[in-house]
């Protein structure tokens, strides 16, 4: 039975088409656009991918985020640091903070500012010694693990040394759960996915 | 006067013999409809396209002053607000509109759904409208974005950790949606273009299909019970009573579309001269930090969502329920292609509908409390109220310190002031022994972190001891019958107490 839309149809489609050596050239023209488009795609496509497919040791550099003399020991501080791959473009967005912990005088933890749930932005409350997260309410211990709330898991940690008076971090990337790894392991990571 | 009548006449013939565009234009607008469709329910379809011909229109007029980058995208916002004649106005067109224009495309997509306007054979009209939702919320999310202040920075982490909860490729995904390995320049201007080129592109060229698709296969009859869609019969039918009772689109029923999107242009109008322009909130600093970033109305429900799933069903049902509902969404009309197309004929559909609405507006309620979310200043900023100190010990109002130093304040509140995350403290002396109070405080549980380490003994007992007096909220009859009982009165009894027993 013929469906009551084919007759909305245009006749030339409802007719067995014929072969004639201009049809033949037109899909030959067509195979060519075809293998235009797809070498432009080359191009484009890896455009587009570029900030996916960038440098094989990730984007991480060594930067520094303050002089030893703004953590004092047992305590922790709000830093600053300044994201190495910034451009000028990038405004006040290039000036990245993160929570300073001076355990002893020797040893530290640099913690991310972003929550491990969905990366707001923590608050360090000295008298009850926690972090707490102003968005879905995630709370963590001094030394960034998980205390309360939906956080899967502690505060991202970046990698620390000491330059001299200067604290220097590992960083330059947004901390996410598929992201964080390359915080810890500078240099030669076998795994960035 | 009749002669200037010909010669305009001259001219438009002039101009139709070469563009012949008014015999298709004039045979769109009066096309055929049931007399029944030329209804007060059928005007939103319409009313969403004008407000996206609004939206391209302000959305044009606000890139002459926008500017693009991390840097500057803030200061044109603010220079638009206040340097600029009427620029707040227009800014605020295009925030309202927005917003209106999500809750139309929700109003036809409800209405299409209740009236089985998306069964044989517009299948494929529903679909395209499936993917318009999508594109509009898309709209939604990149113009929030753009409006590049605290909560579009934040709300760019938000979306950034949900890309990085995808498995396998989530890190690549972080990047291709920040433009790189953080939030920055590439990132508003990426957003800029999926906001002004890509997707507007794409929303206008499957609007042009989906009204195409209107105009060919007709706008849906008004259902009636027992009058069944069937793919044998139902073209036919639907021409019978065309034929029969059918009126032209224009003027029968266009009147109304129009009287329609009058009167939503109208408040949008009042919205945006009453409200004002939407934000921009704070400078999208990421160091300061002091800020409760919260999305846009259209995804307070989401942002509700991630505070209430719990932790494990999380990650999968954030990257798994989109999907399966889009799928479920597009697969609809193919599912239930035929059948009875009156919504009291359709229980589970109306049902579907109905849990749906009440749960995004419950959500979208919560999202905009945030009830479990800390109040960061709780514990500065309200104080103990003076009925709980009266009466107390040294040692206990001691307690009632630690209680505000410790910002307990931030996560519970007494007398009504405080956080809501954790109970209300007023009556948990009622509810806990002393030394459950003191279990309660060192190790924590559930939601509440443990204090042990942060708590000196001598705090504890002080504030076991403060909390150990909080008997409950005492309602000013109960206290007056408590002071008669001091007095050795005895006090009037309660008849509901009588019952009660």
């Amino acid at each position: 039975m013929e469906n009551p839309l084919d007759k909305m149809m245009p006749e030339a489609l409802k007719q067995p088409s014929q072969h004639t050596r201009r049809k033949f050239l037109f899909k030959v023209a067509l195979l060519v656009n075809g293998a235009v488009g797809a070498v432009l795609a080359v191009p484009v496509l890896g455009y587009v991918l570029g900030p996916v497919f960038r440098k094989q040791n990730g984007e991480n550099f060594w930067v520094p985020t303050g002089n030893l003399q703004q953590f004092p020991p047992g305590q922790t501080r709000l830093a600053q640091f300044r994201d190495p791959n910034g451009t000028p473009a990038d405004g006040q967005t290039r000036n990245l903070p993160c929570w300073v912990r001076n355990i002893d005088g020797k040893r530290f933890q640099v913690f991310a500012i972003n929550c491990a749930h969905m990366d707001c932005p923590v608050h360090w409350f000295p008298q009850s010694k926690l972090f707490l997260c102003p968005c879905h309410g995630g709370v963590y211990y001094q030394d960034g693990s998980v205390a309360a709330g939906p956080p899967p898991r502690g505060l991202y940690e970046y990698r620390y040394k000491i330059v001299g008076d200067q604290l220097m971090i590992w960083a330059g990337e947004l901390p996410t759960l598929s992201t964080e790894a390359r915080l810890r392991r500078p240099g030669n990571s076998p795994c960035l996915g | 006067m009749s002669g200037i009548k010909h010669k305009a006449y001259d001219v438009y013939r002039w101009f139709d013999r070469r563009l012949g565009l008014a015999k298709p234009i004039t045979e769109a607008a009066e096309h055929p409809i049931p007399a029944s469709s030329a209804s007060w329910w059928y005007v939103f379809g319409s009313a969403a396209t004008v407000i996206l011909v609004l939206q391209v229109m302000t959305g044009i007029l606000l890139a002459l002053v926008y500017t693009p980058t991390a840097r500057d995208a803030w200061n044109s916002l603010n220079f638009l607000n206040h340097g600029l004649t009427l620029g707040w106005f227009l800014r605020a067109m295009h925030g309202w509109g927005s917003d209106f224009m999500i809750a139309i495309v929700l109003i036809h997509m409800s209405q299409v759904f209740m009236f089985g306007a998306y069964k044989y054979p517009r299948e494929l009209t529903w679909i395209i409208g499936v993917f318009l939702l999508l594109m509009t919320l898309g709209m939604a999310f990149t113009g929030q974005v753009l409006r590049f202040d605290q909560d579009a920075y934040w709300g760019l982490g938000i979306g950034a950790s949900i890309m990085g909860r995808v498995p396998i490729i989530g890190g690549w995904l972080v990047h291709l949606v920040l433009g790189g390995p953080d939030i920055g320049a590439t990132t508003v201007s990426r957003f800029f273009a999926l906001h002004v080129f890509v997707i507007p592109g794409i929303l206008i060229g499957l609007v042009g299909l989906h009204v195409w698709m209107v105009l060919r296969l007709g706008i849906n009859e008004w259902p009636m019970p027992g009058r069944l869609v069937r793919k044998s019969t139902y073209v036919r039918e639907y021409e019978a009573q065309i034929h029969k009772d059918g009126v032209p689109f224009v003027p029968d029923a266009a009147w109304k579309d129009a009287t329609f999107a009058a009167a939503i242009m109208l408040a949008i109008i009042a919205c945006a001269l009453i409200f004002g322009p939407i934000g921009p909130t704070g400078p999208p600093d990421p160091t300061i930090i002091q800020t409760a970033p919260k999305p846009d109305v259209p995804f307070l429900w989401i942002f509700a969502l991630f505070a209430l799933l719990p932790p494990k069903l999380e990650t999968p049902l954030i990257l798994i329920a989109p999907v399966v509902a889009i799928l479920v969404m597009l697969a609809l009309p193919l599912y239930a292609g035929e059948g009875e197309k009156h919504w009291s004929r359709r229980p589970v559909a109306v049902l579907m509908l109905m849990v749906v609405a009440v749960s995004i507006g419950i959500f979208t309620r919560l999202g905009a409390t945030a009830p479990w979310s800390p109040v960061m200043n709780g514990w500065s900023a309200d104080p103990v109220q003076p009925q709980y100190l009266k009466g107390r010990t040294p040692l206990e109002r001691q307690g009632a310190l630690v209680f505000q130093n410790m910002q307990c304040r931030n996560c519970h509140a007494l007398g009504g002031l405080g956080g809501q995350r954790g109970p209300d403290l007023d009556g948990v002396a009622t509810r806990m022994t002393e030394s459950q109070l003191i279990r309660q405080v060192l190790q924590g549980s559930g939601n509440m972190p443990a204090y042990g380490n942060s708590l000196s003994p001598s705090q504890t007992t002080a504030l076991v001891k403060f909390l150990s007096t909080m008997e409950g909220y005492q309602p000013q009859a109960q206290n007056d019958a408590n002071r008669l009982l001091a007095h050795g009165v005895s006090p009037p009894r309660d008849k509901s107490q009588d019952t009660a027993k």
